[in-house]
């Protein structure tokens, strides 16, 4: 008997069914994501404003030109892919040093796992804020121990020095987010199972190359994952430049560049577009790592 | 090739003993099996050997050289794991080879030891695939053919065949036991699988809560069985037995006494030494297995070749030769 095309009632009353059940989920997205994103898009080929934005001509693509042709534009986007490239590979590389010491039969070991979580369980706001606090020019302890130990004479104003600050705003970065680094890390190094380090132990196999040809290899979906959802998030990173530096050139970002065209200079056209490349730049760097990532899966990983 | 020994080896995880005071001589060239049930320390004590695992006390040597404390990584020894633990990313030729990367042999010098170990185990045809690409058994054998790459003294197999189907099993029990004759490498074998105890081994170790229960060839521990508990566990299906009270004179002051179910006949009510209420019948094709409530709660098992053409719930009655009867003391030793 061949099997009936799917016409029968029960089959459309499943069809029917899962429509119920997704369509909550689909007009949520619609309404949140999907409508603002479309509006943007729209708004981005006009000349409207903030104060009335229901007055506006279509502009075609000046909008876009006039942003490609901003030097202020070029170098949010210099700090953005510098802020990117530096924080993730610190993270990764602290997160999986981190990762292996905790994966060790440490004793304490549940208490140091839970430890670890603080700094990412803190608001980005408030770990701004407490560190702007202890980074302070004047009343900051960081200075206060690096003037006590005889380091420096004077307390760095660490936020307002430029050649500064962007470090700080990675350091602060580094900060909050290793440890979201070394949980996914942990968690990639405990599906390796027991035994095949134990064979290569007894193979004689030394440390370094059991390391570097079966632990790392081993861990390359998980890093992939980590460093995909930090690369995304580093991109669109807004609010920690903003609270530490507000609109200093040395740490504008893309989002922040686009907002201040929306808000600070009610350029409701012109903040449309640099979302819009926001967005773009940022989806390139998805696929660009997702494809990056299924070229592992078809030749390396899998068990 | 190298013999090994134990000396008063003794592992504790904090208050639980896990091993307690096991001797064990293992000769050169030597296929030992430890069996014990469950939990009885049989895989530790391999770890113990293969120094994953550190002593709590205790001398273990290895060709007569005291590796107490030497790492697993200088003892010469190699390990089949029962998981296989192949390196999922690796192609098959790396798997074998891996191990050779750093002995400072050249390229072409791993490629052919692994080639001609390929060829043995009759792998040689999946090298350049990935262990996800194999079956069980062909799994098992990359993970043998890494062990032998090195030409270690002594090969330790920790429940090599127990991820295997059947069929599977039996195909690798007979290469396991073609490949300790081709090489005549010292192997030391842990299973819970009586078949594969009692077909591979020269002797086997019977382990019970981390103490050696007794050590002997198959067949000395099929017919003179030092205790109850080696007694039970080894053949299958296992020993009947009864208190020794039931069978009264017979019993000559034993207070346990067994039967091996392929000993007992059924025999007329008046040749009968027990006799009971048939409770079901298994039909396996070349044998039945008979079994009889010969006393309250006690239902022991009879092998017979045909089928007894009784109905269920018949009483039979049961037989055997005086020389199949084994007596137990009070402490579970065999008496004579």
């Amino acid at each position: 008997m061949t099997p009936k095309p799917a016409s029968g009632s029960l089959q459309r009353k499943e069809v029917f069914a899962a429509w119920i059940f997704l369509a909550p989920a689909l007009i949520a997205l619609l309404l949140v994501a999907f409508w603002p994103l479309a509006r943007t898009f729209y708004f981005s080929f006009t000349n409207a404003t903030l104060d009335d934005p229901s007055i506006y001509d279509f502009i075609g693509w000046l909008n876009f030109t006039e942003i490609a042709r901003d030097a202020q534009w070029w170098r949010a986007v210099g700090n953005t892919v510098l802020f990117t490239i530096v924080s993730v590979v610190l993270e990764t590389l602290l997160g999986l040093g981190i990762a292996l010491l905790l994966n060790q039969a440490l004793p304490g070991r549940g208490a140091l796992r839970a430890a670890i979580l603080i700094p990412w369980s803190i608001p980005v706001v408030v770990s701004a804020k407490i560190w702007e606090w202890m980074l302070h020019d004047q009343f900051g302890i960081i200075n206060n121990l690096l003037i006590g130990l005889g380091l420096v004479e004077h307390g760095i104003a660490w936020t307002a020095t430029p050649s500064l600050v962007l470090g700080v705003v990675i350091f602060i970065d580094v900060w909050i987010t290793t440890p979201f680094m070394v949980l996914l890390i942990l968690a990639g190094l405990q599906t390796i199972p027991e035994e095949i380090h134990e064979a290569a132990l007894v193979d004689g196999v030394p440390s370094w190359k059991r390391f570097w040809s079966i632990t790392l290899p081993m861990l390359r979906p998980a890093i992939g994952v980590a460093v995909l959802f930090r690369a995304l998030d580093a991109m669109r990173m807004f609010d920690l430049s903003y609270i530490l530096a507000g609109n200093n050139e040395r740490t504008m970002t893309i989002s922040i560049y686009a907002r201040n065209q929306l808000i600070s200079f009610q350029e409701t056209g012109l903040g449309s577009a640099a979302s819009t490349w926001v967005f773009f730049v940022i989806a390139l760097v998805a696929v660009l790592i997702i494809g990056a990532l299924r070229l592992d899966r078809s030749t390396t990983a899998g068990r | 090739m190298a013999s090994v020994s134990l000396n008063q080896v003794s592992k504790s995880y904090g208050a639980v003993d896990i091993i307690r005071a096991v001797d064990l001589a293992i000769a050169d060239g030597e296929f030992v099996v430890f069996v014990g049930p469950s939990g009885c320390g049989k895989s530790t004590l391999l770890r113990l050997i293969a120094g994953l695992v550190p002593v709590s006390s205790g001398d273990i040597s290895i060709a007569d050289e005291d590796m107490t404390e030497v790492p697993a990584s200088k003892r010469g020894i190699a390990i089949v794991f029962q998981s296989y633990a192949l390196y999922p990313h690796m192609t098959i030729a790396r798997n074998i080879g891996f191990a050779l990367e750093t002995s400072g042999l050249g390229k072409p010098e791993i490629k052919a030891k692994v080639t001609d170990i390929a060829r043995m185990l009759k792998i040689d045809h999946l090298l350049g695939r990935y262990p996800r690409q194999l079956s069980g058994g062909q799994r098992q054998r990359v993970a043998i053919g890494r062990a032998l790459v090195r030409q270690p003294k002594v090969f330790l197999f920790d429940e090599p065949l127990s991820n295997l189907d059947t069929d599977l099993r039996a195909e690798m029990r007979v290469e396991i036991a073609r490949l300790h004759e081709e090489l005549g490498t010292t192997m030391v074998y842990v299973t819970h699988d009586q078949i594969e105890a009692m077909t591979l081994a020269d002797r086997i170790v019977v382990l019970n809560e981390g103490r050696i229960e007794q050590i002997g060839t198959p067949q000395e521990l099929y017919r003179q069985p030092a205790n109850q508990f080696v007694a039970g566990f080894i053949g299958s299906p296992r020993m009947n037995f009864v208190a020794g009270a039931l069978l009264g004179e017979k019993a000559r002051g034993a207070t346990t006494l067994g039967v091996r179910p392929e000993a007992i006949r059924l025999v007329p009510a008046e040749e009968a030494h027990v006799s009971g209420t048939l409770l079901r019948l298994e039909d396996l094709g070349h044998e039945h297995l008979a079994y009889v409530e010969i006393a309250r709660d006690i239902t022991w098992t009879v092998r017979l070749a045909a089928h007894p053409d009784r109905e269920r719930g018949a009483m039979v009655g049961l037989g055997w030769a005086e020389e199949a009867l084994y007596r137990f003391g009070t402490d579970g030793r065999a008496v004579a």
